[in-house]
């Protein structure tokens, strides 16, 4: 039988459905284990590259990314990386060592800080938050959340002031590109980490993008969105918590909801991008991949069908807005005889 | 400044042709087309307009105004800013 690119999906009950259900999203997963690990295993052939290096976040997608590194490849081969900063959750790095000790790869600590601040990343954020809020000071929480629904997905800036009070306010588009592009230092200075440890090792790196991620843009361009190989990207999050719990990682990972992890203020995934739960978001992605309506996500989820209807335009308004960060460099004349080998 | 809605769609088309294409012809729009949809605009794009539209019509745009019947189409975004206007002389 030939190898396929998807996983195998055990059929929910009907055959033709017309609405959505979570059974939908089940896959076989130790048989999908299997065809990434080898497929994982072929890559590094290919390349000739002896391992993988893996950011370690703590979270679901880096740990299933690495532990399917691992099972591909032996423990010995991943180098597991935990790259935290003065914003991130404490969590963050005692849950990418459980991780680590988990697996039994070997894992190393960068804190970033000091990178960001020579680079200026945390003066810039800074100057940007107090060009939109005059009375912020530097050093206080903040994020930017998208609205819950309807008109324009803008973000709006959210500042804590140091009597406790917060304020919520939209940003122009020079403080918010200001603000994001400083941000943005943060992921690209552990994948230039990834990529020193990846040289020295002579290993790939593996990105840990979850297919929401993948197909949303939920990502930074030369930041976690660069990888040589990216294990689960074809993968809804629902089923990286299938692999997850397949794979053995460890219970305080699977159960930790998941975050962003990049402002210094508390932010889940779906105020800075979704808007919806992953939960909600697969099903709706999963519902517009396979051709059905947006009313057929409406009972799983308890969207009303305007509510879908909006969900499934703005994953295509998404996908329009976010092609850029997947395009390489455009050349502008033909050089065919690298090019037919890409 | 008040202008009236010839004028202000005229300023948005030049600003359009000139900020998101580039001088180029390469995306054909109508008045009435969504900038979204066309690929004109993205949320960056959004709010680049919003402070075009605030700086040349002298108009605030209040959050709750931020929905494409006001912002997504040149047609939309001169009637949009005639409506502020002439709330602002009252």
């Amino acid at each position: 039988m030939m190898p396929t690119n998807s996983p195998k999906v055990i059929p929910a009950a009907s055959a033709h459905k017309k609405s959505v259900c979570k059974d939908d999203l089940r896959i076989d997963a130790a048989a999908e284990t299997e065809r990434i690990c080898a497929k994982i295993r072929a890559f590094m052939v290919k390349v000739k590259r002896r391992g993988a290096v893996i950011g370690l976040s703590g979270g679901i997608d880096s740990s299933v990314t690495a532990a399917l590194c691992a099972k591909s490849l032996g423990r010995e081969r991943v180098l597991g990386i935990l790259m935290p900063e003065r914003h991130s959750s404490c969590e963050t790095t005692a849950l990418g060592q459980c991780l680590a000790n988990h697996l039994g790869i070997e894992a190393q600590l960068h804190e970033i800080s000091a990178v960001l601040e020579a680079a200026g990343c945390y003066q810039m954020q800074n100057s940007a938050v107090k060009s939109a809020i005059p009375s912020y000071i530097p050093g206080s929480p903040f994020k930017i959340v998208l609205p819950a629904q309807g008109g324009y997905k803008l973000f709006s800036l959210v500042a804590q002031l140091p009597d406790g009070k917060i304020i919520k306010t939209r940003m122009n588009h020079e403080a918010y590109l200001q603000l994001v592009a400083a941000t943005n230092f943060k992921q690209r200075v552990r994948k230039m980490i990834e990529y020193c440890h990846a040289d020295r090792l002579n290993y790939a790196v593996a990105g840990s993008p979850n297919r929401l991620e993948y197909d949303q843009g939920f990502f930074v361009k030369n930041g976690d969105g660069s990888a040589d190989i990216k294990p689960i990207a074809h993968l809804y999050k629902t089923q990286v918590y299938q692999l997850a719990e397949y794979l053995g990682v460890p219970e305080e990972i699977r159960s930790r909801p998941p975050t962003t992890d990049t402002y210094p203020m508390e932010q889940s995934q779906e105020e800075f991008y979704f808007s919806l739960s992953y939960q909600k978001m697969d099903l709706c992605l999963f519902a517009k991949n396979n051709g059905l309506s947006h009313e057929s996500v409406c009972e799983a989820t308890g969207l009303s069908p305007k509510e879908s209807e909006d969900v499934f335009k703005d994953i295509d308004v998404k996908r329009g807005t976010t092609r850029y960060l997947h395009l390489g460099p455009e050349l502008t004349g033909d050089v065919p005889e690298i090019q037919s080998e890409i | 400044m008040i202008e009236n809605t010839p004028e202000v769609k005229t300023a948005v088309i030049e600003f359009i042709n000139r900020n998101f294409l580039m001088g180029t012809s390469q995306i054909k729009y109508e008045e009435n087309d969504s900038l979204l949809e066309k690929g004109i605009v993205d949320s960056t794009g959004v709010l680049e307009m919003v402070s075009f539209i605030q700086d040349r019509f002298a108009v605030i745009v209040e959050d709750s105004e931020l929905v494409p019947e006001n912002l997504d189409s040149v047609s939309n975004i001169a009637a949009f800013v005639a409506r502020k206007q002439q709330l602002q002389r009252l």
